[in-house]
């Protein structure tokens, strides 16, 4: 199971890689951790790599007036761990406890899994959730993509040939913002069979903003506003209901998805809320 | 069809300086073993899942299995032949692994010695629970992971208690 030839190019710019590129059927390698089982599988058989791991201008976390600015090629791990991002955008880090394992973490990097626009993915449902901006250069200059326009489908994104994502910008919520992140998985690490993360807003004791992203449930996340909704659980659960459509599969029926999302959607309301209470106490 | 292009890969693996022109499409994994002939690093699903490849890429674990060698020429790497002591006895890990009777056909206890060895030089007194999650990543079919778990904490113990790891 190895993966078939490719041309491999390491640039040593962010030109030169958009470059890179442009040439037919190209993809962008950054921590590989998606991309290589692609490959040995020949699921995926694009003839140029472009890999961008030497690109230190794509590396680090940084808060960049009201947004944390996360680069295409800062490692899970990293994100995990910085402080930053604990204090900015604690989200971010509520979701990546659930991303595979620790090992996989050290390589694979938190803006290429958003790239990937795996609807499994919970980063993805963290950038739908938070509307995140996607940062993009391409042939014909740079440009932003806000995360509800690029997420068009099961691993498709709005991204056109020959752009390259150099990183990602989250606003970054005070400490009247909650926020948490629950998922049911068969094992610890593997793809959710459903997810959701939420955010709540409480000013004075009053909650003024709530809402949720559900994953695993479409082919791209599902992105709610509870705030009317949420403090009875009939009526909070009937909207979610309306707006998912999940499949069944080998892993788990429409059903049980449904029952999951029930469940995990209270849970994440409920944590987000102390999750607010707690940063601002 | 024209001759596929080789990549000269420089990597530093258990302290010895090796290299070899390869493809850029083969992994790590394939790197140490077929090219480096080091086969001490298992190659189990080749997609990331089990765990058997692991090795430590500047002193961090990764799935050899989803690395390309040309993307990571001039790095460290470490595998479970580097984990023994300088004077060929049994690394702390090794030795646990070996007293506990964390293996049986020892196909997985590469990727568990490496996971394993990077886990407690960041938590070196691991509880129970935590040992358990330090192995999530890694599958083994034959021990039922209990002999696991116990070789990670009586590592840890002989750490503690001062016992001879050169690494």
């Amino acid at each position: 199971m190895k993966p078939s030839r490719f041309q491999y190019v390491r640039p040593a710019s962010i030109p030169e890689a958009v470059v890179a590129l442009q040439r037919q059927n190209s993809k962008v390698l950054a921590g590989g951790q998606s991309l290589t089982p692609l490959l040995s599988m020949r699921l995926a058989a694009p003839e140029v790599l472009v890999d961008i791991n030497g690109l230190s201008e794509l590396a680090g976390i940084e808060l960049r007036g009201s947004e944390l600015w996360i680069g295409a090629i800062a490692r899970h791990q990293e994100v995990l761990t910085h402080p930053l991002v604990g204090t900015h955008v604690p989200l971010i880090q509520q979701a990546l406890t659930y991303v595979a394992h620790p090992v996989i973490r050290n390589r694979g990097t938190s803006v290429g899994s958003i790239a990937h626009a795996d609807p499994a993915g919970e980063l993805t449902a963290v950038a739908a959730l938070l509307g995140a901006r996607i940062h993009v250069v391409g042939p014909h200059g740079v440009r932003d993509i806000l995360a509800n326009d690029f997420f068009v489908g099961p691993l498709e994104s709005s991204l056109t040939h020959g752009e390259l994502v150099t990183g990602v910008s989250f606003p970054v919520l005070d400490s009247s913002w909650g926020s948490s992140c629950v998922e049911v998985a068969r094992r610890h690490g593997d793809y959710a069979l459903a997810g959701v993360c939420a955010l709540v807003q409480i000013v004075e004791g009053r909650l003024t903003a709530a809402s949720i992203a559900i994953f695993s449930v479409a082919g791209t996340p599902v992105v709610i506003d509870v705030l009317d909704v949420c403090t009875e659980n009939e009526k909070l659960n009937l909207k979610v209901q309306s707006l998912i459509d999940p499949d069944t599969d080998i892993h788990a029926t429409a059903d049980y998805r449904r029952q999951l999302v029930k469940t995990l959607v209270a849970q994440a309301l409920t944590e987000a809320r102390s999750n607010a209470e707690s940063r601002t106490s | 069809m024209n001759p596929e292009e080789l990549f000269l890969v420089e990597l530093t693996v258990n302290g010895n300086p090796l290299s070899a022109r390869v493809p850029a499409r083969r992994l790590l994994s394939d790197f140490l073993r077929h090219d480096l002939r080091l086969t001490g690093t298992h190659v189990g699903c080749e997609h990331g899942v089990c765990g058997a490849c692991t090795i430590l890429l500047d002193g961090k674990p990764v799935r050899g299995c989803l690395i390309f060698a040309v993307s990571v020429s001039g790095s460290n790497v470490t595998t479970v032949e580097g984990l023994v002591n300088n004077d060929g006895s049994l690394g702390v890990v090794q030795r646990a692994f070996h007293e506990s009777h964390g293996l049986q056909c020892g196909f997985c206890t590469p990727g568990f010695i490496t996971t394993i060895h990077a886990f407690l030089k960041e938590n070196p007194h691991p509880t129970e629970e935590e040992a358990r999650e330090a192995i999530a990543g890694n599958l083994c079919r034959c021990t039922g992971y209990q002999n696991i778990i116990k070789s990670v904490l009586r590592a840890a113990e002989l750490i503690d208690s001062g016992v001879r790891d050169d690494h």
